[in-house]
């Protein structure tokens, strides 16, 4: 059992949550993720670290309302015990100090797990710009911690309600025109956002990574449900991940199997929001 | 006096009706009348030959003259004595191939049904509802970290634990078992089964911690840091192979771990009473033909599938599932598709798997495994339309704990290097055996493999030579 000790609503859909988890607390790096069960009925999911105290023994994350997990996840309170945490599980991201800037460009959630990369980045002596997109000024998220230590830092919001009006890659598409030397893109956040990332920096040929959020069971190489396709070959997010080169990677198989359960997933949500009254998703 | 006109007893079953719509145990064993009956057959060989053919070498005529004079709790004790899990094996282990092909009266009168009295036993000691707790010895001080709760593992930290060693049993998953939880079904192997002989672990003093993956949240050398004297892995064989035939990453394609991860570890089959989903179509198509096979494809019809195929590129003689198993599989109305080999998988636009491409093939000379090689029929293409594909052509040695471990020799196809007399490895303290060891193998022959390693982790922890 693994308890939460603090627990935060940030924005309307993302609850933070800090749990106690000592071991995964000292040995996680920037780019690593859990696996989490919170109850004997309960589904495999995986969420990445965003920070860590290995003092106090505790991981933090953060966590978007999508479906049935998410959205019961997000009802735990403080002092709730979470039934199963496995981690650190997926390669660190490799980081040390390069020629030229580094780009952290997030969608929503994303900026969480890009969180970490980008203050590592930064501590390691890098320039660090960050480029964070949200759909509107309600749902934007960790401005302050990125203000307090990247280079500089650019909100867009896809509603022109906060910051830049427009997605990411507007924002980044006039560092690259601008000629930057960018040593760096790492993009995380939805699969759609990530290609199109990709698809933009292809052209400046500029390096990128993503962070594959494909669907999950053991995070261990043992079950072959996060196979993405990778320079044509096939990879396994879990462990040889999740983060791979964006231009090589084949978004479109990849949207298609995090399809895979939709139905399914509706009558789970459905059933849910039936018990708890709810009008969840 | 033994009996060889009465006739080998038949283990009463689910009628096969019945049993492809749920997930309840399919065998439902003997009772007593039955098990006494089958016992009166053994004609207690001076020289057993069963037993040579046992990995664990139980003293096969021994617990039978037990179950014959109505001893139960002595046939019980008799067993324990070498074999662990007499519940898990009696149900899985191939008897046809070990025990029961030595007996002497397999020729003339069919083999005495050794398997079937074991789990007898098992069962017995279950309804006796007492759960006996082996003795345990002194604590000696000894730390070991036993990486793998399969039954190997679970083997490792039994013989130790009974030595007065103190062990720690590190699980990647939630729950302890290895493959008897996460790959063979309920309806094979019931699950409170393996929960209740890890359960008796625990209350022999054995720490199992879940949720652990080594390699990640902590390598084996830091084990070591952290104070034990010696590491066992028994990792199993648990990275499925592909094909990499076109279509295979379309959605509707599992591997079989997936497949029968979903079902079992995750109670799919409950779904939605359980979270974890799983899409099982109308029309299966599992590719392979061992036991992995078996147990998706008889999967597949409990939950719902109309056709389940099993797409196998030998024929039926070969067909390296347990013979049990496969006439089970015929009983529920698997349809077999022999001599076809996949060429690819069609997708719809939505990049859902619907169709499969099949090759069909002919059998030429035979290989290094001495069965007849598959031979392609040129332009004999054909397609069956499909909706959910299981591949399970088998599995290959995980490279987790061997990337993060300087030292480990691994041979070629990324298995642990082991010797096969003590199960040490080419790294000082680092002992390995089963699947991880041999390629996929059987539970039996991981608990040999385990109970082996376990001796020579004793010795040198008591003489410490290496
Ligand atoms: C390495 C990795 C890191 C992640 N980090 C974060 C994070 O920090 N914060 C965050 O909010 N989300 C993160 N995710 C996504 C998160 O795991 C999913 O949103 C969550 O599993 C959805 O579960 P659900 O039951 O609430 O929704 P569902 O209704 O099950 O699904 C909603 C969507 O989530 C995807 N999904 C479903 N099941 C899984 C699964 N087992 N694994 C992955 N995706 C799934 C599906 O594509 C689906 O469309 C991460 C995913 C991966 C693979
Ligand atoms: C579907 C299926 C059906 C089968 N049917 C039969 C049968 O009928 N009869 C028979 O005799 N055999 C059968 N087998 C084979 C048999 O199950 C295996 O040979 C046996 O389980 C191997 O035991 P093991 O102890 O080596 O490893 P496993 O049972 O594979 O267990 C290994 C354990 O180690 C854990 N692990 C791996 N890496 C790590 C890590 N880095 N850190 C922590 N934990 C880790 C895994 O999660 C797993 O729980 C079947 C196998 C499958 C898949
Ligand atoms: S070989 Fe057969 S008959 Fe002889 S002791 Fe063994 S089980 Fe009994
Ligand atoms: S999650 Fe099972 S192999 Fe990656």
């Amino acid at each position: 059992m693994f308890k939460i000790v603090e627990r935060e609503r940030v924005n309307p859909v993302v609850n933070k949550f800090v749990i106690e988890s000592p071991i995964i607390a000292k040995k996680r790096e920037p780019g690593q993720f859990v696996i989490f069960r919170l109850h004997e009925k309960g589904e495999r999911i995986p969420i990445t670290i965003a920070d860590a105290d290995p003092k106090a023994g505790t991981i933090t994350v953060y966590v978007q309302e999508l479906g049935k997990t998410t959205f019961e996840m997000g009802k735990m309170n403080a002092g709730d015990e979470i039934a199963d945490v496995v981690g650190p599980l997926g390669l660190p991201t490799p980081i040390e100090k390069v020629e030229g800037d580094i780009f952290a460009v997030a969608g929503g959630v994303g900026s969480a797990e890009v969180l970490p990369i980008a203050r590592k980045h930064k501590e390691v002596g890098n320039k660090v710009v960050a480029i964070l997109g949200y759909r509107s000024k309600d749902i934007v998220i960790l401005e302050e911690e990125f203000k307090s230590f990247a280079d500089e830092v650019y909100i867009t919001t896809d509603d022109g309600s906060y910051g830049r009006e427009g997605f990411v890659t507007h924002e980044l598409k006039d560092h690259l025109d601008k000629g930057r030397k960018i040593a760096e893109v790492i993009a995380v956040g939805p699969a759609i956002m990530m290609k199109v990332v990709s698809d933009l920096t292809r052209h400046y040929d500029v390096k990128t990574m993503v962070s594959l959020n494909s669907i999950m069971i053991d995070g261990t190489g043992m079950c072959g449900v996060c196979r993405v396709e990778v320079g044509g070959e096939t990879r396994y997010a879990c462990v040889h991940g999740p983060e791979f080169d964006g231009h090589k990677v084949n978004f479109d198989l990849m949207l298609k199997r995090l399809a895979s359960f939709k139905e399914e997933e509706k009558i789970s949500l459905d059933r849910y929001n039936a018990a708890v009254g709810g009008e969840n998703g | 006096m033994a009996d060889t006109k009465i006739p080998r007893q038949d283990i009463p079953k689910q009628t096969p009706e019945e049993r492809r719509k749920n997930f309840n145990e399919v065998a439902l064993g003997y009772n007593k009348e039955l098990a006494q009956l089958e016992a009166q057959r053994c004609i207690q060989c001076k020289k057993p030959f069963c037993i040579e053919g046992c990995p664990v070498e139980i003293d096969i005529p021994a617990f039978i003259a037990l179950i014959k004079e109505g001893d139960f709790d002595g046939a019980l004790a008799k067993m324990r004595e070498k074999n662990l899990l007499p519940g898990i094996c009696g149900r899985v282990c191939p008897q046809e191939e070990q025990c029961e092909i030595k007996c002497v009266l397999q020729k003339r009168f069919g083999a005495v049904a050794i398997g079937r009295l074991e789990r007898f036993i098992a069962d017995y000691e279950i309804e006796q509802d007492k759960m006996v707790i082996p003795p345990v010895a002194d604590p000696t001080g000894k730390k070991i970290a036993v990486v793998g709760s399969g039954p190997g593992g679970l083997t490792v930290a039994a013989d130790l634990a009974k030595l007065g060693h103190k062990v720690t049993l590190y699980e990647a998953l939630h729950a302890p078992g290895g493959v008897l939880v996460y790959g063979i079904p309920e309806f094979r192997l019931p699950k409170a089964i393996v929960s209740r002989e890890c359960h008796i672990l625990e209350e022999m003093g054995v720490e199992l911690v879940t949720d652990f993956v080594v390699g990640r949240a902590a390598t084996v050398d830091e084990l070591f840091e952290q104070g034990f004297d010696a590491v066992y892995l028994g990792l199993g064989a648990g990275l499925p192979w592909f094909m990499n035939i076109p279509g295979e990453n379309l959605a509707g394609v599992y591997s079989a771990n997936e497949y029968l991860t979903r079902i079992n570890l995750m109670k799919a089959y409950k779904f939605p009473e359980y979270d974890t989903p799983i899409r099982v179509g109308k029309k299966v198509a599992v590719v392979g033909g061992g036991n992995v096979a078996m147990d998706a494809v008889r999967s597949s019809i409990r939950m719902g599938a109309d056709e389940a195929y099993i797409i196998y590129r030998r024929s039926r003689t070969e067909l390296p599932a347990r013979e049990e198993e496969i006439e089970n599989a015929e009983e529920e109305g698997v349809i077999f598709q022999f001599l076809v080999n996949p060429v690819q998988y069609i997708g719809d636009d939505t990049g859902r798997v619907k169709q499969i491409e099949l090759l069909k093939m002919e059998l030429g000379e035979p290989d290094s495994s001495g069965r007849r090689r598959p031979v392609p029929i040129e332009g004999s293409e054909y397609k069956i339309d499909i909706d959910t594909v299981v591949v399970a052509i088998g599995n290959g040695a995980n490279p987790l704990v061997p990337g993060t471990t300087p030292g480990l020799e691994t041979n070629k196809w990324g298995n642990i290097v082991a010797e096969v007399e003590t199960g040490k490895t080419s790294k000082k303290a680092v002992w390995a055996g089963g699947d991880i060891v041999t390629g996929a193998a059987t539970v039996i022959e991981a608990m040999g493999a385990g109970r082996i390693a376990a001796n020579s982790i004793h010795e040198y922890l008591t003489t410490g030579k290496w």
